[in-house]
């Protein structure tokens, strides 16, 4: 038994400790809002946080995140929808909307390091994810309104 | 469908469909409607596109949401003559029904060349539009959901609201000439609301009233005005589900293998180490492969990797792109000849003796890959097959699943689902092939398979391949002649193929792009040509246009500057018509063409007419000191007639140029020893963000209501030829960019 928290819940599951992070919050327990890719940490669609980190969580073993703290996009805004998701809603960034949980994850984690991004912070942290339907307009715009937002908050 | 199938309704629960914005209406409807019930006392089902209940008004957006905004779209054309408001419905992909054909697609299956307007041509597309409706045929694809629904369904919206107006009439005496509607509400002239849902019961005993007007559009509340796209925020907090997030109470996980080079059988296999890995609850072949059944995906993906395999030989196509690139150079032969497509003035006359400029073009195998990799649902039952996944054709995934277990194609109830992305990916069936075949060796068990990422590139039908030779002549600063011959895969004669179909006629794609060049050239010639014996292609995001676009408007740019005109206001001077003229008069201004540009700074332009909507975009690149390029700045003009929704619009131009661009710059498949070599987005990216450039546009509401999913795409891969080019010197004929220059 492995025992995570997932979202303030304590989760456990009895899988193969080599099994991705991803296919647990999938297909053990019905989180389904980090989607699978790429399998390869080259899309960014499974993003999460562990202990408040961005991570690809088709490349982190379960076996080694015992007693870890996850975070997804269902427990991002659960009561009210956070400052980076109302202005991906403001911008209406998505378009097919598959890569948008892990991109909004990742902005996320942008902004509480980076709390005022340049247009470089942006894109380099954001190239690792990818969006086929090519939103990254949307997006950059979304994530410079959040930070915006947050600053006068 | 066949009454039994309210059987299964029974016994399938969907675990986790939505009843957050844009949420998905699983089978009540669809099984009513399938066991032949009628609308019962409470239900009123005014036609194909509204149900009201008295609790919810549905709204069936048949078109499949591919990320283009389909659904709300169609939504808000019904809901515009409903007076409704967003937050008053609920969404429904619908069942298949004949009565959501798309006759939209006319213009793309008959083999006229968009700009003829002979009776001929006219008469065949009548025709075709007549096929369409006496076979019900139901698609989303050629850029046409807007074409097809812009009128339709909003008479499917007025039909409703005059229905619930007859209803409220004969409930309260009041005639339905003093009764309007407002907010979900029939109004009476003293005040009173009645809500939709309260008629439902009252509506549902009346016949449909038939006659109506459709409101002018300065009338209109919703149409044109920017809006909420109605799946934003499911997207934006992850409830909203897409097909590979579904579940069916007591499913199983798996995935596949099929043998890489395509269409070549599973010789043989070793599975004993893969079946005792943790999880795995059977492995058997399928047609071309083997499946892996387990509790897990990832455990059924584990399996999959530690089978040996023995794959046949590809049979179909030969091994090496080399000899890919060489069947398309000799095709270009008199038996090739799909079609002359156009043949203005004397083409040979003009060439012979001038100084002829020739170049040739080519454009590489690309794969679609949206970022949701293929998956489906089913579950099999001697009585019918259920199945869960987004599609483009439902009508032929019922045959196409029926076909893999002796049912009949009525007996397959087909949920659609929310797409991510397609780009022209789910128009194909192996997924469902798989899924079928996989739950009709366990019937009852609802089997969930999900294809890898590597699988999905290895399956993937590419783009075509081809190649083009163009001639030109140029006399007193004039293009006199143009000479276009286009060698290239038929991608829809590829995919008739494996529907068991044959492609009768000349393919239309061949000629899109460039065939119909909205220009007068004196001596103007565009011959296709057919290359057979490489790889099984498929529709990809403008299909023929998305090669054919970068052969043309970067010959007409080679033959401009051979001519030592403006790149610009030569395409102007070259123009057939005004909306062709107004098109390059905005993305000028837009750009300030004729404004200053830094060193190192160059400006390209192209011009591309698809799938009946004109584009033209400009792009400027800036040199930087290592020789690497950057695209600066796009802008882009488009004729759609009508824009629907101003914000989607703008994500799906910008999403269109972005798609071009990053396939042009950055994209190819190759094949190997029968199989393509590149099996994840390390090897295919596509554009990521640091490589994107702001991007400007501007619809024009000219010309007929057409679609822009498409059309942004074919004038992006010339527009940034061009622009290097005009920066460099250097010409790119070939596809992806990236061998040549360094993107920065």
């Amino acid at each position: 038994m492995i025992e995570v928290t997932v979202n303030g819940q304590t989760r456990r599951v009895d899988v193969a400790p080599d099994m991705p992070l991803l296919w647990v919050l999938r297909d053990e327990l019905g989180i389904t809002g980090p989607k699978y890719g790429c399998g390869i940490a080259q899309c960014g669609a499974c993003t999460v946080h562990i202990d408040g980190r961005a991570a690809r969580s088709c490349q982190a073993r379960i076996g080694d995140l015992n007693g870890r703290n996850i975070l997804t996009i269902e427990g991002l805004g659960p009561r009210s929808l956070h400052v980076v998701q109302q202005a991906w809603i403001e911008h209406q960034v998505p378009q097919c909307g598959y890569c948008q949980t892990g991109q909004i994850m990742q902005a996320v984690a942008l902004l509480e390091s980076h709390p005022q991004p340049s247009e470089e912070d942006v894109a380099r942290v954001m190239s690792g994810n990818l969006c086929r339907c090519g939103t990254y307009l949307r997006i950059r715009a979304a994530i410079h309104a959040a930070a915006a937002k947050l600053q006068e908050n | 469908m066949v009454g039994s199938s309210s059987g299964l309704d029974r016994r399938s629960f969907l675990i986790g469909s939505i009843a957050a914005a844009g949420g998905v209406v699983f089978g009540p409807y669809a099984f009513a409607r399938a066991a032949g019930i009628q609308s019962g006392d409470a239900l009123a089902s005014i036609n194909p596109w509204v149900r009201i209940t008295p609790q919810t008004i549905t709204l069936f957006t048949p078109h499949a949401d591919v990320g283009q905004g389909a659904v709300a779209a169609q939504a808000l054309l019904i809901a515009e003559e409903m007076d409704l408001e967003p937050g008053q419905f609920e969404t429904g992909f619908g069942p298949r029904n004949p009565a959501y054909y798309n006759d939209a697609l006319a213009d793309e299956l008959v083999p006229f060349l968009s700009i003829d307007h002979t009776p001929a041509a006219e008469e065949a597309r009548a025709a075709a539009r007549k096929m369409i409706k006496d076979n019900g045929t139901q698609m989303t694809g050629g850029s046409s959901t807007i074409a097809n629904c812009y009128t339709r369904w909003r008479q499917a919206g007025a039909t409703a609201r005059e229905t619930l107006k007859a209803a409220a009439s004969k409930r309260t005496g009041v005639p339905a000439a003093a009764l309007r509607t407002a907010s979900g509400a029939v109004i009476l002239p003293n005040g009173r609301k009645i809500p939709y849902q309260d008629l439902a019961a009252d509506a549902a005993t009346i016949p449909a009233v038939q006659d109506v007007e459709l409101r002018a559009p300065s009338q209109w509340r919703l149409i044109g005005k920017p809006t909420q796209r109605l799946d934003i925020k499911g997207k934006v907090t992850g409830e909203l589900r897409f097909g590979i997030d579904q579940a069916v109470l007591g499913m199983v996980h798996a995935t596949i293998k099929m043998n890489p080079r395509k269409g070549a059988p599973l010789e043989s296999f070793d599975a004993s180490k893969a079946e005792r890995m943790r999880g795995v609850r059977k492995i058997l072949p399928i047609t071309h492969g083997l499946a892996v059944v387990a509790s897990n995906t990832w455990y059924a993906m584990q399996a999959a990797n530690a089978v040996e395999y023995h794959w046949a030989a590809a049979s179909d196509y030969p091994p090496e792109q080399a000899q890919h690139w060489a069947a398309v150079a000799a095709s270009f032969r008199p038996q090739s000849v799909d079609k002359v497509w156009r043949n203005d003035g004397d083409v040979e006359a003009a060439l012979s003796g001038a100084q002829v400029i020739a170049a040739e073009y080519r454009a590489p195998y690309v794969a679609h890959q949206p970022l949701e990799p293929l998956n489906a649902i089913a579950v099999v039952r001697d009585e019918g097959i259920e199945l869960w996944t987004s599609h483009q054709m439902p009508e032929a995934v019922q045959g196409i699943a029926a076909a893999v277990t002796g049912h009949r194609p009525e007996q397959v109830v087909f949920h659609n689902q929310w797409a991510g992305g397609s780009f022209g990916h789910r128009l194909e069936f192996e997924n469902i092939r798989a899924a079928v075949e996989i739950a009709n060796t366990m019937r009852g068990t609802p089997v969930k398979v999900v294809f890898s990422r590597e699988e999905d590139f290895l399956q993937d039908f590419p783009r075509q391949i081809g190649m083009a030779r163009n001639r030109g002549v140029v006399r007193d600063r004039r293009i006199v002649a143009v000479d276009f011959h286009v060698a290239a895969v038929s991608a829809v004669g590829s995919q008739y193929k494996r529907m068991g179909a044959k492609a009768t006629g000349p393919d239309p794609q061949g000629a899109l792009g460039v065939g119909n060049l909205p220009y007068d050239i004196p001596n103007f010639r565009m011959t296709a040509y057919s290359v057979e014996g490489v790889s099984p292609c498929s529709s990809w995001r403008s299909v023929g246009a998305s090669s054919n676009g970068f052969f043309a408007d970067s010959f007409i740019d080679e033959l401009l500057h051979a001519a030592g005109r403006d790149p610009l206001q030569g395409r102007i001077e070259l123009c057939n018509s005004q909306l062709a003229r107004n098109i390059l008069q905005t993305v000028a201004e837009m750009s300030d063409w004729n404004g200053p540009l830094g060193n190192g700074r160059g400006r390209g332009i192209a011009f591309v007419d698809a799938f009946g909507v004109p584009v033209a975009e400009v792009i400027e690149v800036s040199v930087k000191s290592g020789g690497g390029i950057r695209i600066e700045k796009v802008w882009v003009a488009a004729a759609v007639g009508r824009v629907v929704d101003p914000v989607n619009f703008e994500n799906l131009v910008q999403g269109g140029v972005i798609w071009g661009l990053g396939h042009a710059m950055n994209c190819e498949l190759t094949y190997a020893d029968g199989a393509v070599q590149q099996s994840n987005y390390h090897q295919h990216e596509g554009m990521r963000m640091f490589q994107c450039p702001p991007i400007e546009v501007r619809a024009l509401e000219q010309g007929p209501v057409r679609g822009i999913g498409e059309p942004p795409v074919p004038p992006a891969a010339p527009a940034l030829a061009n622009a290097i080019f005009a920066a460099t010197g250097r010409r790119l004929r070939e596809m992806p960019f990236k061998k040549f220059v360094d993107f920065v």
